[in-house]
């Protein structure tokens, strides 16, 4: 009977594309124009993952989630801004603060200039208020499309700004981070932009404050190093790649082979490295909740 | 074998004729002194236009010269004793970051130091000074104690970067590092980062968060590898030359930008040339900055140490000026 089967491989040849395990060796993966190419114009777009073809329209009502395999496809931060918070409840902060060239680095004003144009953000980070199910909160959240969601001056300034304010007005944090790390075209001063963030991070910590760092695919390097370990609570999405050195990097340097699953999300939990792994359609309502478990008057001996 | 640069042969083969000329002038009983003066004189001042004109790829090379001090070199010239505390207290005693309590002008100090190896086995031992997270959780654990019993910390800077395996992964590298980070900002002791060597990346950071940054002039520190830079930029780790003037990573470019206080002179040439005239400058300049800040109040400390940080970086605010007050009336 498998005789037949393999003598007509005609039979075959109509399935669609194969199952493609995701694994951190395979570069594709990293690469942040994967959905963008497949998508911004057709109706419909295959899932990476499962070979699932999809309507465009039913994967965006699904958070751009697979609708068969969960796969997460990446999302904008203006997206899951939408996704999130509550109907006309986010302040944005900080829209005038704009990057400068202090290296004179090469090249860097026209990566710039064409970050602005694809992501349509001023820089690589959404700032601002905002409310989750009612619960008022400071929220930020990077963009892959502005160079990688690399931190530079800026990224810098406006997490630091946002953390301050969240101390003056007694509000929780919850930081998306979606970076390649700090951003090389800034030198030092990008570097040191981890040590701003995180110091903010330790202010807000002595006021007894809430930070929830929802990691997102990818989040690497400098920003993994810094705030997005930080947190209070620690939120991966579903096979996000989370780490701190980049698997070619690895490859390339260690010529180490990092073994299939590496740096997921799943491998950082298995690892100790995050509390939960939330998918996106239920992210609002675990954050919602875990906002109210640390909502003023929700602490032992507050109503006695 | 010294190890040589390309820049700095022609100063070599006119060190190899003065040699030849003295050997000769006794072999032959002939009186040559006045042509040795003359080429003495010249390779002074070939010196003084070689090592006082270096490009920033040479810098680099300096900083990671095979000869150049590392922290166990400087200790016994720094401080009056040194007791090692090991360990992380949770997985292992990494040994690319060496720390313990030490004596400083009869202050006892926290020392926290990255090590590079001098040879290919203690390299391998100090994996090439890259450490893991139990390196920077040790660091952390130190500079904790030093909290607790009010000694100012001195961190030592001299790194390729933090471990970059798949075992700093599991044991989360990024986490180790940011923690780090925002215990070092929320210190209320005097905190002093001196870079020594390379100061590579995030690896470097994790100790390099203080009130007062000194560089040694032939060190360099940087967000990322001039080479790993060169292979983004140009897809060529050969022109990590023109990335490494790009990064402005030399002690030079850190003062203007803000992040280094003091430039620690160094004996022409490199450290590794004069490690006790190296050493003494920086004891000198190490002894101002502690005294200065020894005598700050701990929140004074902490706060001026917080600004430092929130001012670093370099944008532009586009403030919206109100119809009227701009131009003039």
């Amino acid at each position: 009977m498998f005789k037949d089967i393999f003598r007509k491989p005609k039979y075959v040849t109509i399935q669609s594309a194969p199952v493609q395990k995701r694994s951190p060796t395979d570069e594709s993966t990293l690469d942040p124009m994967i959905s963008k190419k497949a998508l911004p114009n057709g109706l419909w777009v295959k899932c990476p993952k499962c070979g699932e073809v999809l309507f465009n329209k039913v994967l965006e009502k699904n958070a751009r989630v697979c609708t068969k395999c969960e796969h997460h496809f990446r999302i904008s931060a203006r997206g899951r801004l939408a996704l999130l918070v509550d109907e006309n409840s986010f302040q944005e902060w900080d829209t005038e603060i704009l990057s400068l060239d202090p290296l004179v680095f090469p090249s860097y004003e026209g990566k710039l200039m064409e970050a602005k144009e694809k992501s349509g953000l001023s820089e690589a980070v959404l700032t601002g208020y905002a409310h989750i199910c009612g619960i008022p909160c400071v929220i930020a959240f990077n963009e892959a499309d502005f160079m990688m969601g690399s931190m530079g001056s800026v990224v810098g300034e406006k997490i630091a700004r946002a953390i301050e304010r969240a101390i003056d007005q007694s509000l929780p944090v919850v930081i998306f981070s979606n970076s390649g790390g700090a951003r090389m075209q800034e030198g030092i001063l990008s570097l040191y932009q981890m040590a701003k963030t995180s110091a903010a991070l330790g202010r807000l910590a002595e006021n007894n404050l809430l930070f929830i760092s929802v990691l997102t695919d990818p989040t690497f390097g400098g920003v993994t190093a810094s705030y997005a370990s930080l947190g209070d609570i620690l939120i991966a999405e579903p096979n996000a790649l989370i780490g701190f050195t980049g698997p070619r990097v690895i490859k390339q340097t260690m010529k180490q082979e990092l073994p299939v699953g590496a740096q997921t999300a799943e491998f950082n939990q298995m690892h100790g490295l995050i509390d939960l792994i939330v998918g996106r359609v239920e992210m609002r309502s675990v954050l919602a909740r875990l906002l109210r478990y640390h909502q003023e008057g929700a602490q032992y001996g507050a109503t006695i | 074998m010294v190890q040589l640069f390309d820049f700095e042969k022609p100063i070599e083969e006119l060190i190899r004729k003065i040699t030849e000329l003295q050997k000769f002038s006794a072999d032959k009983k002939i009186d040559l002194s006045q042509e040795i003066a003359i080429l003495e004189k010249r390779t002074a001042l070939l010196k003084m236009e070689i090592y006082g004109s270096l490009e920033p790829w040479q810098k680099v090379q300096i900083a990671r010269h095979q000869e150049r001090p590392n922290f166990y070199d400087y200790i016994p010239l720094l401080f009056e004793d040194f007791i090692e505390l090991k360990g992380d207290r949770h997985f292992a005693d990494d040994r690319s970051i060496v720390g313990g309590i030490a004596l400083f002008n009869e202050t006892p100090v926290t020392v926290v130091a990255h090590v590079k190896g001098k040879d290919t086995k203690e390299n391998i031992s100090r994996n090439f000074g890259m450490p893991h997270p139990e390196g920077y959780r040790k660091a952390l654990r130190l500079m904790d104690q030093a909290e607790k019993f009010g000694r100012p910390i001195m961190t030592f800077i001299d790194t390729p970067g933090a471990a970059c395996d798949l075992a700093a992964e599991e044991r989360g590298q990024g986490e180790a590092i940011a923690r780090c980070l925002m215990a070092m900002s929320g210190y209320h002791v005097p905190v002093l980062n001196i870079i020594i060597g390379e100061g590579g990346s995030g690896g470097a950071l994790a100790l390099g968060v203080g009130n007062v940054v000194l560089m040694f002039e032939n060190s360099f520190y940087s967000v990322i590898a001039p080479e790993s830079c060169a292979s983004i930029l140009w897809k060529d780790t050969t022109k990590a030359k023109e990335a490494a003037t790009a990064l402005k990573l030399t002690a030079q470019d850190l003062q203007r930008l803000g992040i280094v206080d003091e430039i620690v002179r160094e004996p022409l040439g490199g450290a590794h040339k004069n490690l006790r005239q190296a050493a003494d400058e920086l004891s000198q300049v190490i002894a101002k900055y502690l005294a200065c800040l020894c005598q700050e109040t701990r929140e004074v400390l902490r706060e001026k140490r917080y600004q430092k940080l929130r001012a670093i970086g370099v944008y532009q605010q586009i403030i919206e000026k109100s119809l009227g007050i701009s131009g003039d009336l």
